[in-house]
């Protein structure tokens, strides 16, 4: 391993300077227009303020729970009947698992709302059928929809890649000690499966909380999110302090949440992937 | 007559695909014995195990347990467990919860399951190693975890599938005696699973000599060595000088241009057959003395004993004797009567040619199925 560093310094060099500009600059800057007023001065009246910002704050984690939690309800099992298939039909399923991430993200939020709008193909289908139209876009189940359609392939992912490498023997192993299907998924697949699980989580919550065009495009500005009100800061109020402020907020928040997922994965053993 | 066969395999047939892997297999197994599966890999000797356990169904035939057919009993009804090759421990827990693992599936009471493991942990000698991780534990000791969590379940009859592969060569010798002991006291059936001969031999009241998915014989070690029924189980175990042979009369055989006495009889007259004589059943005598006549090609010093190739009349021998010879001396060869084994000429006979390719042979003799490398390997106390 040691030597293998040798060249290390020289290789890594690239990156050093990459993450340097674009990582520790941008985040040292955040902490400074966080603690400074429009004139430069140090306040602490940016942090003051997010007090107001309390319940945006509290919706925003909701709803990325509720995401989050419907996205694992949906690729747990579908990652389990994925690593049951065929070696090639678990390739196509990977594939179409990863196929809609090939569009563009906001042409694939945008086509949900021709979807869902008023005159859209869900209402016109309706329509003809004599019910409605409902109201289905600009509601918190649209928004919640949209986190789910966008980072479901976040939470299949990883809960696939560590169930495909579950060995089968010892599955086999809890049958012979009496185990039926039941039990061996509770006592065994779930158990062994977690980190992959947390790693899930962990990329569906933290992109939900923190986005902005989905609220706007689905929510139609009545679910604002915390990333819609940061936005808001730097694109039409130009205060980019407030902006700041309750963008290092959400990181630490974000970090915690991460924090805490991780110390789980410890325990169990497992790694994060 | 009462039936004492715990498990009885009838007309066993599977195959994976294309491939054949058993073959109208018929096997009986009496409760209480240590019966050993032993074959090269690819006999069906495991696929025959996994049947036994509920892991995989036969294509044809039945699988009896005390007399009732179980074919569609999942492996989690059957009263037999298995120790997996790989031990197959679960890593998210630890050596008191793997052990408990069969009892809490069966939520039995908390007492009755610490009871058990540790009377189970006192049986494979891991004391206080209750709390330890799995991944922090040497092969051995992995070993015992594996034979007590099987054993917690009080099973009727233990499957074994080359639990011992993984373990260097003390550890194994230790493990063999272990097993042999823990049968002993318990009294359950074991049916164990090796292409060891060596440990087949040792350990089981039963040895089933298999290959290319039938048995080519069932009997005690001593008869499967001394009485093989064909060039395979001739040269499958231990080291075999395997000849063309005819049998003039009842107990005279003629090979290698000689008329030997022999114990054997019931063949037809001047029935070609196979010879088997064991390299240590020949003395190298004086050329004079000798019932053959041949030329030392190769002296190998074993410790024990020396190793030794005679050409005679271009079949090279094996010979195992503590007398020395030298390279390029002209010696004599005697055996006596009993040395002489004669077989039935079979499918194999031909196969299994002479020691002139000796290396290679060497090679292939000691050729196992692939092992994962063993991690720190600790010595025990016992």
């Amino acid at each position: 391993m040691k030597k293998a560093s040798i060249g290390n310094p020289f290789i890594s060099s690239p990156y050093v300077v990459w993450s340097a500009i674009f990582i520790i600059v941008p985040l040292l800057m955040v902490a400074y227009y966080s603690f400074t007023d429009a004139n430069g001065n140090f306040t602490f009246s940016n942090i003051a303020a997010l007090a107001n910002y309390k319940e945006i704050f509290l919706t925003s984690i909701g709803y990325a729970a509720v995401a989050t939690l419907i996205s694992l309800l949906i690729a747990y099992p579908l990652a389990y009947f994925m690593t049951k298939t065929k070696l090639s039909t678990q390739g196509t399923l990977m594939m179409l698992v990863m196929l809609p991430m090939w569009m563009n993200f906001l042409i694939r939020t945008y086509s949900w709302i021709t979807i869902l709008a008023n005159t859209g193909l869900i209402n016109t289908f309706l329509g003809k059928l004599g019910i409605g139209p409902l109201q289905l876009i600009n509601t918190p189940a649209a928004v919640i929809l949209g986190m789910i359609y966008n980072y479901l392939p976040y939470m299949i992912l990883p809960i696939y890649s560590v169930m495909s490498k579950l060995d089968n023997s010892l599955l086999e192993a809890a049958g012979d000690l009496g185990s039926n299907a039941l039990s061996k998924l509770s006592r065994v697949i779930l158990p062994l499966s977690m980190p992959g699980v947390i790693s899930g989580i962990t990329m569906v919550f933290v992109p939900s909380v923190s986005t902005f065009y989905i609220s706007q495009k689905l929510g139609g500005g009545k679910n604002m999110l915390i990333g819609d009100v940061i936005e808001m800061q730097f694109q039409s109020s130009y205060n980019y302090n407030l902006g700041a402020a309750l963008s290092l907020v959400l990181m630490v928040l974000i970090l915690i949440c991460v924090a805490v997922m991780n110390r789980f994965a410890d325990d169990d053993g497992g790694v994060i992937i | 007559m009462k039936n004492e066969n715990i498990i009885e395999l009838k007309n066993i047939s599977i195959s994976f695909g294309e491939q054949t892997v058993l073959d109208s297999l018929n096997l009986y197994i009496r409760d209480g014995e240590f019966v050993t599966l032993l074959g090269p890999s690819g006999c069906g000797k495991t696929t025959t195990l996994r049947i036994i356990g509920g892991f995989e169904e036969p294509d044809s035939g039945d699988v009896l347990f005390n007399g009732s057919r179980i074919n569609n009993v999942p492996s989690y009804k059957r009263q037999v467990n298995t120790i997996f090759q790989r031990y197959a421990l679960f890593p998210h827990l630890n050596v008191y919860e793997n052990i408990a693992f069969g009892m809490r599936v069966k939520k039995m009471k908390e007492k009755d399951i610490k009871e058990k493991v540790n009377e189970m942990l006192k049986l494979v000698n891991l004391e206080g190693l209750q709390k330890r991780k799995i991944d922090t534990l040497s092969g051995g000791q992995q070993q015992r975890v594996a034979i007590a969590r099987a054993l917690a379940n009080e099973p009727k009859v233990l499957l074994l599938d080359e639990p011992l592969a993984a373990l260097d060569l003390k550890l194994r010798k230790d493990m063999q005696n272990e097993l042999k002991k823990i049968q002993k006291s318990l009294g359950i059936t074991f049916i164990f699973v090796t292409h060891d001969q060596e440990e087949a031999l040792t350990m089981s009241d039963t040895v089933v000599v298999m290959d290319a998915g039938k048995i080519q014989q069932i009997g005690t070690p001593k008869d499967i060595y001394n009485e093989p029924k064909n060039a395979f189980v001739a040269d499958f175990i231990g080291e075999s000088n395997i000849l063309d042979g005819v049998m003039k009369e009842d107990f005279v055989a003629e090979f290698s241009g000689a008329t030997f006495k022999c114990l054997d009889s019931g063949f037809n007259k001047n029935e070609a057959v196979d010879v088997v004589v064991r390299p240590e059943d020949v003395d190298i005598v004086s050329e004079d003395k000798g019932m053959l006549k041949g030329v030392v090609t190769s002296v190998t010093f074993l410790g024990v004993h020396y190793e030794i190739i005679v050409d005679i009349g271009g079949f090279k021998w094996m010979i195992q004797t503590t007398d020395e010879a030298f390279e390029g001396d002209t010696v004599g060869l005697y055996i006596e009567p009993d040395a002489i084994h004669i077989m039935k000429k079979s499918e194999y006979s031909g196969l299994y040619g002479d020691y002139s390719s000796y290396s290679e042979e060497h090679d292939r003799l000691s050729d196992t199925e692939p092992i994962e490398e063993e991690k720190n390997e600790e010595s025990f106390n016992w």
